[in-house]
């Protein structure tokens, strides 16, 4: 008791000076950052238009006129490279809201609701019986290939992950007094479930969108890589990968900056995820 | 125990029949007319009803459920539109490579994983620890096709070690077959140990500070025989657990792998199928994989209670 109130005496520190004090996590979301900064800037940076050809300068190896060579086509790798993190990104951030709101609705269903706790909880087995990639791939064989079935997509396949989190800590949430007395005096289940279970699930939940964004974005690069994904006429990360591998011998830096791309933003949304698990769910922390 | 191991059982049923359930309902989600979407669309009106029929499309969605279950309680999967076989027989035709790929990547995984994640956990806190972490989320940062297109030009494009692609051809021998499958078992397995090497490591520290960990110590028993014998044995189960999973989830992987690497396995013809809108197949495909990963959390919770006699479900 001493404790939590000399804890809540004392300043605490936010959520961007915790993950200051560690320097992996630091390091996640510096990097992080730059990408989506980058990505989002393509346009003002990227030194040529992402479409634009010039044969005559076709499979080019790195210079300073092209920083990271030339394509099959004479285009820019660097600024496609940049354009694609536009479209890579952005699909791993709406997969993340997309699955947020099924996992949240779901997960908060079967934490507060008992009588829905064990026909929900065996969906969520049944849907993570599935490989993430193969569901994947046959959600947007049946729907489509488009930018939006691929978010529905893998937003159905990593929205249970979400839900069972959010399952787990709905449970323990709704057994606390606060819960119990706000039920006591009356508060309508759908505010008691917004303002004090959501805002108390939050900090899992910000782990596994990290996570799950990190995992989003490689998902994606494969379903791209394997042409059932987005179009192969919009520049993503995984498409260009599947573009270069043909050009392997000739010219492998195609291949190779896009592949970086992925494992730098991957690297550091798990570095980031890390972080952030370590002290916003230190119960997890010591599991993976 | 047996009480246990039938609840467990029950509860695999009834994962299992949802699993059946979503697998239908994918297929059912097609915008528009699945037979037509098949066909493409230059099909004509007539080919179009013609394979609605094959595939019983013209009934209602409850008589497709029934006709659908009772396929599957007599074993049949459905038949190919493209290769016009039972899909049963089109995975079948396809599962070496897919399985001695899923095998040889798992071995190679665990043989990387369980070393690094053991010694990660003993020098905790060690520049060999800090490395071993490090490399291990790296290694889960690497699009797999990526990674096997890099090894395919260093080991087969330039160093010529390896063909670049293909399983040998119909005559080639077990062990030219088994050459093919080398560059992709490394690209998968050095991938898998990524999550394999975490959980040792994790599940090591657990145990490494319990009494009976102490106890052996404080008897003057050797270290090494310490961390093997008493530290690692009681770490097994975690461990077991992931290796079991991971197993289930290098089939997903070896989709990727098979295609870049041009293997004729049942990954590469899940990815043709879905190019071709062969909904049997992938229906089929689904059906198997999601019931191969339920078999072995069923096979390991099993273990569980075999090992561990305060496990109950």
């Amino acid at each position: 008791m001493a404790a939590t109130a000399g804890a809540g005496m004392a300043r605490e520190p936010n959520l961007l000076m915790r993950i200051a004090s560690r320097p992996t996590a630091l390091i996640g979301l510096i990097i992080v950052t730059i990408v989506i900064v980058l990505s989002v800037l393509a346009p003002l940076i990227a030194p040529y238009a992402p479409g634009q050809i010039a044969v005559r300068f076709r499979l080019q190896g790195p210079s300073l006129a092209h920083l990271m060579g030339t394509d099959e086509l004479g285009r820019d790798v660097f600024s496609r490279v940049l354009h694609s993190g536009r479209t890579s990104l952005g699909v791993g951030f709406a997969v993340v809201i997309f699955a947020s709101l099924i996992g949240v609705t779901l997960g908060l269903v079967a934490g507060f609701f008992r009588r829905f706790d064990a026909p929900v909880s065996r969906l969520i087995d049944a849907m993570m019986a599935f490989p993430d990639i193969l569901l994947a791939i046959a959600l947007v064989a049946a729907l489509g290939p488009s930018a939006t079935n691929v978010v529905i997509a893998l937003g159905i396949v990593y929205a249970p992950r979400l839900a069972r989190v959010v399952r787990a800590s709905t449970l323990v949430i709704r057994e606390l007094p606060y819960v119990e007395a706000a039920r006591a005096l009356g508060v309508p289940t759908p505010v008691i479930l917004v303002r004090h279970v959501l805002r108390n699930v939050t900090s899992p939940l910000l782990v596994q969108a990290t996570f799950i964004f990190a995992n989003a974005i490689l998902a994606e690069a494969g379903l791209s890589f394997l042409g059932v994904g987005i179009s192969p006429d919009i520049p993503t990360w995984g498409t260009m990968i599947s573009v270069g591998r043909q050009f392997l011998d000739q010219a492998p830096w195609i291949m190779w900056f896009p592949g970086s791309a992925i494992i730098l933003t991957v690297l550091s949304l798990q570095l980031l995820g890390d972080g952030l698990r370590d002290f916003l769910d230190p119960r997890l922390a010591k599991d993976v | 125990m047996l009480r246990a191991a039938l609840n467990r059982l029950l509860g695999m049923a009834i994962v299992m029949a949802l699993v059946v359930t979503i697998v239908f309902i994918i297929v059912r989600v097609t915008p528009g007319d699945p037979a037509a979407v098949m066909l493409g669309p230059d099909a004509t009106a007539a080919d179009i009803a013609s394979l609605r029929q094959r595939l019983g499309l013209d009934a209602s969605i409850p008589e497709q459920f029934v006709t659908y279950l009772g396929g599957l309680l007599r074993g049949d999967l459905g038949t190919s539109i493209f290769l016009n076989i039972p899909v049963a027989q089109a995975l079948w035709l396809r599962a070496e490579p897919t399985f001695f790929l899923t095998i040889f990547s798992l071995l190679i995984a665990t043989a990387i994983a369980l070393p690094v994640g053991v010694l990660s956990a003993y020098w905790r806190g060690t520049l060999f620890d800090q490395a071993a972490t490090t490399l291990a989320m790296l290694a889960a940062s690497i699009p797999s096709f990526w990674l096997g297109l890099i090894f395919m030009q260093v080991f087969a494009v330039q160093l010529g070690w390896f063909n670049t692609s293909g399983f040998g051809g119909p005559g080639a021998s077990f062990a030219e077959r088994m050459h093919h499958l080398v560059l992709p078992a490394f690209t998968l397995g050095l991938i898998s140990s990524a999550l394999i090497t975490r959980f040792t490591r994790a599940a090591m520290l657990d145990v490494l500070n319990d009494d009976y960990v102490r106890t052996a110590r404080s008897k003057g028993m050797g270290e090494w025989r310490v961390v093997v014998r008493h530290a690692f044995k009681n770490a097994l189960i975690p461990i077991l657990t992931v290796v079991g999973l991971t197993a289930a989830l290098l089939i997903s992987g070896a989709i990727v792998t098979e295609t870049v690497f041009g293997l004729p396995g049942v990954g590469s013809l899940i990815v043709s199928a879905v190019l071709r809108r062969d909904y049997p197949v992938i229906q089929g495909a689904l059906l198997v994989v999601a019931g191969l990963y339920v078999l072995v959390n069923f096979i390991i919770d099993m273990l569980y209670l075999l090992v561990d006699p305060r496990v109950r479900y």
